[in-house]
């Protein structure tokens, strides 16, 4: 248990596996830098949490899951639908609250969801997300389903109840899920070491008995091995466990912040040394992808992000009049009829309408 | 109170308390109504998430970290109902905490330690021990903040025997209202908002100067209709009060609640008595709510009074969508009040 020696989950990918996610992790660094223009010309609103820094952390992980594993996360979460493969045309369009954005413009920023890739949220309360998580193991026991939940958190998200609750749970029920805490060294604006009094966080898991670990975040294929091992321990032995991916955000909370009032530039500029993105770019050039062939890549993405912008401008406003859609589920208007605008005491105006399950 | 805090209870007085009136912003009231108390009383001390060295999320505490060190401008994990119950606790022996929940959606975190263990103290354990913290967060919708952050359980709170509830309108009551809460011997919890941290206006610095918890305020008269309100409703009513006047040559009494729990009713049914017509607006979901509240107790108390039925008016009934249209289309905007009360005045088109 907890060791951070994981050189034997070492595995050799093939170039091509190395390649693939050196893409998804350009492309997550350059459509975070994106939002944040779009933020700044205001055409995304409300919060924006942007994880410039965390690419290695969040592409390992997600690289671990298979096909039909289930993955659920915090806010910070635009890197995480990316590298499940929900396209960036519909993340970008939910950022600017259109209809075809991956919530057809309800979720914004913080609640991107695609089913269809079992990824499940997106969820904006701190921790709130694990009980949920843990929920949805427990259903794939109760089926015998060979499959794992993988829920990511936040370090300042470990000193709230549900997380204690959560752990505790998976752990006396043996389920299959693998908390992911990315610890990028700030909840907010508050250091790990004046938050937590055990900083080692991936510790707690022992208090419930339970694996955990602690990887470098930034380095691809480690983060990739151990939630592999992690993952296959969940599916195939109903083993939870905790895993720790140090890392570190580039940018502040949130686009408000300038992130500059709890740590130093010379802190920020430190890291941008150890750049995870850079050294997954060198690793390729050591196995010997050309120059020219990643430079043709970085191309074919920065393309693709500006065709995620372009059609995220294109695309349509949801219609006001559908306000309430998926609210409940179809067949519900016969159950509020007496409480639609235009019947006898009905409400005085749109306050129901628009897909109370027509 | 019993509770053997070691902390020295306030002197009687400040040298140099003589008020002067400033303008300032919401935002500041509050933290000038902290810097008060705090230097009035050793008792007073502020904690929650991002409240030092942050400078407050909202930067409500700013500065006050600088002034009165860590003891006091106490940063906590995120962890509200660890440290709402710690504020519980702290107050149970005599301490004077102020908790800031970063948003009344975060409430819902430590509700249990609100609604289930704060509000219980005074009555469940007969009065011997009292519960004097305040717990200050913020509601409100309007940012795009989407479901899980722009809500205003406003009601919820109210409705809950064992606390007090205000909700100022105006920078000076911010500042008056807060500094109440801070002195009152219960647990109160101060549902400030969002939008009008930035709204500025005239405030009486007197340190001993007080707005009464329980006291609704007229903020604007009229002889028409009365709009109800509190919190950001109310800024919206002052403005929907004057575009009537201009449009329609009607004037609107605009009844500012301030205290939700204690609710003033008479002050509401005064006015009712007077313009015969009520509207009552909230920044919340109004089914269940403040408004189906005061739509009831006006009902009641001015039965022989009224021209019309009681409108009320709030947010659209749905998780608040992200996309701006459709927020907007869910907001109860001055547009949407306008119309409730040609409604209300027979004037609708």
């Amino acid at each position: 248990m907890a060791t951070i020696d994981s050189t034997r989950d070492r595995v050799d990918p093939s170039v091509g596996h190395l390649f693939d996610h050196y893409r998804q992790m350009f492309l997550i660094r350059r459509f975070e830098e994106a939002a944040e223009r779009q933020y700044k010309a205001a055409r995304i609103g409300g919060y924006c949490h942007l994880s410039s820094g965390q690419e290695a952390a969040t592409v390992g992980t997600v690289a671990a899951l298979q096909p039909d594993d289930l993955l659920v996360t915090g806010y910070r979460c635009h890197g995480f639908a990316l590298a499940r493969g929900v396209p960036p045309e519909a993340v970008m369009a939910e950022l600017f609250g259109r209809a075809h954005g991956c919530a057809h413009g309800r979720g914004g920023s913080m609640h991107l969801l695609d089913a269809s890739r079992g990824y499940y949220g997106g969820w904006g309360i701190v921790g709130g997300q694990m009980p949920i998580a843990t929920g949805m193991a427990l259903s794939l026991v109760r089926r015998g389903a060979e499959q794992a939940v993988l829920c990511e958190l936040g370090d300042g998200a470990v000193n709230m109840g549900a997380f204690h609750e959560s752990l505790n749970l998976a752990a006396v029920w043996r389920l299959p899920v693998v908390f992911l805490v990315i610890n990028n060294l700030y909840g907010m604006g508050t250091a790990v070491d004046r938050a937590s009094a055990e900083t080692d966080l991936y510790k707690r898991a022992g208090a419930y008995r339970m694996e955990g670990e602690r990887v470098d975040g930034d380095d691809l294929e480690e983060v990739e091995a151990v939630t592999s091992r992690l993952l296959r321990a969940a599916r195939e032995e109903r083993r939870p466990a905790v895993l720790e991916a140090l890392t570190y955000r580039y940018r502040g909370h949130s686009v408000a912040d300038a992130g500059l009032a709890y740590r130093t530039k010379a802190e920020i500029e430190e890291r941008k040394r150890e750049d995870p993105l850079a050294r997954t770019r060198e690793l390729c050039e050591a196995r010997g992808v050309p120059a020219e062939g990643i430079e043709a890549l970085e191309a074919e993405v920065e393309a693709e992000v500006e065709r995620a912008v372009a059609f995220a401008e294109a695309d349509e406003a949801p219609p006001v009049d559908r306000l309430a859609a998926g609210m409940y589920r179809r067949g519900s208007a016969e159950q509020f009829e007496r409480m639609r605008p235009g019947s006898p005491f009905g409400e005085a105006e749109l306050v129901f309408a628009g897909g109370l399950g027509q | 109170m019993s509770g053997g805090s070691g902390v020295a209870a306030p002197a009687a007085g400040l040298a140099g308390s003589a008020g002067g009136v400033e303008t300032m912003t919401y935002r500041e009231a509050l933290r000038l109504a902290m810097r008060q108390e705090m230097e009035r009383d050793e008792r007073v001390f502020v904690m929650g998430e991002e409240v030092g060295l942050f400078d407050g999320s909202y930067k409500v505490t700013a500065g006050l970290l600088d002034e009165f060190g860590p003891d006091r401008v106490r940063d906590t994990p995120i962890s509200e109902e660890g440290f709402l119950g710690a504020g519980v606790g702290a107050a149970m022996l005599g301490e004077r905490p102020i908790v800031e929940v970063m948003t009344l959606n975060f409430l819902l975190v430590a509700m249990d330690q609100v609604v289930n263990h704060a509000a219980k103290i005074g009555a469940m354990f007969g009065g011997e021990v009292r519960c004097p913290m305040v717990i200050r967060t913020p509601n409100g919708a309007g940012n795009q903040l989407t479901a899980q952050h722009s809500q205003s359980f406003d009601g919820w709170f109210a409705g809950t025997p064992g606390l007090k509830v205000v909700a100022p309108a105006t920078p000076a009551d911010a500042k008056g209202l807060l500094k109440a809460a801070i002195r009152d011997d219960d647990p109160v919890l101060v549902i400030e908002n969002l939008p009008i941290y930035k709204e500025k206006g005239e405030v009486d610095t007197d340190p001993e100067l007080v707005t009464p918890i329980g006291l609704a305020n007229v903020a604007r008269e009229g002889s028409d209709l009365t709009i109800v309100s509190h919190s950001f409703a109310t800024v919206r009513a002052l403005h929907v009060a004057e575009t009537l006047a201009a449009e329609h040559g009607v004037e609107v009494e605009v009844v500012d609640l301030r205290s939700l729990r204690p609710l003033d009713v008479e002050t509401v049914a005064g006015s009712v008595a007077k313009t015969h017509r009520a509207l009552c607006v909230e920044e919340g979901w109004p089914s269940y709510g403040v408004s189906a509240e005061l739509a009831a107790r006006i009902q009641h108390a001015c039965f022989d009074d009224l021209d019309a039925p009681v409108e009320r008016l709030g947010m659209a009934e749905v998780p608040l969508p992200y996309a701006k249209e459709l927020e907007l289309a869910a907001m109860p905007t001055e547009e949407r009040i306008t119309a409730a009360a040609l409604r209300v005045l027979d004037l609708a088109a």
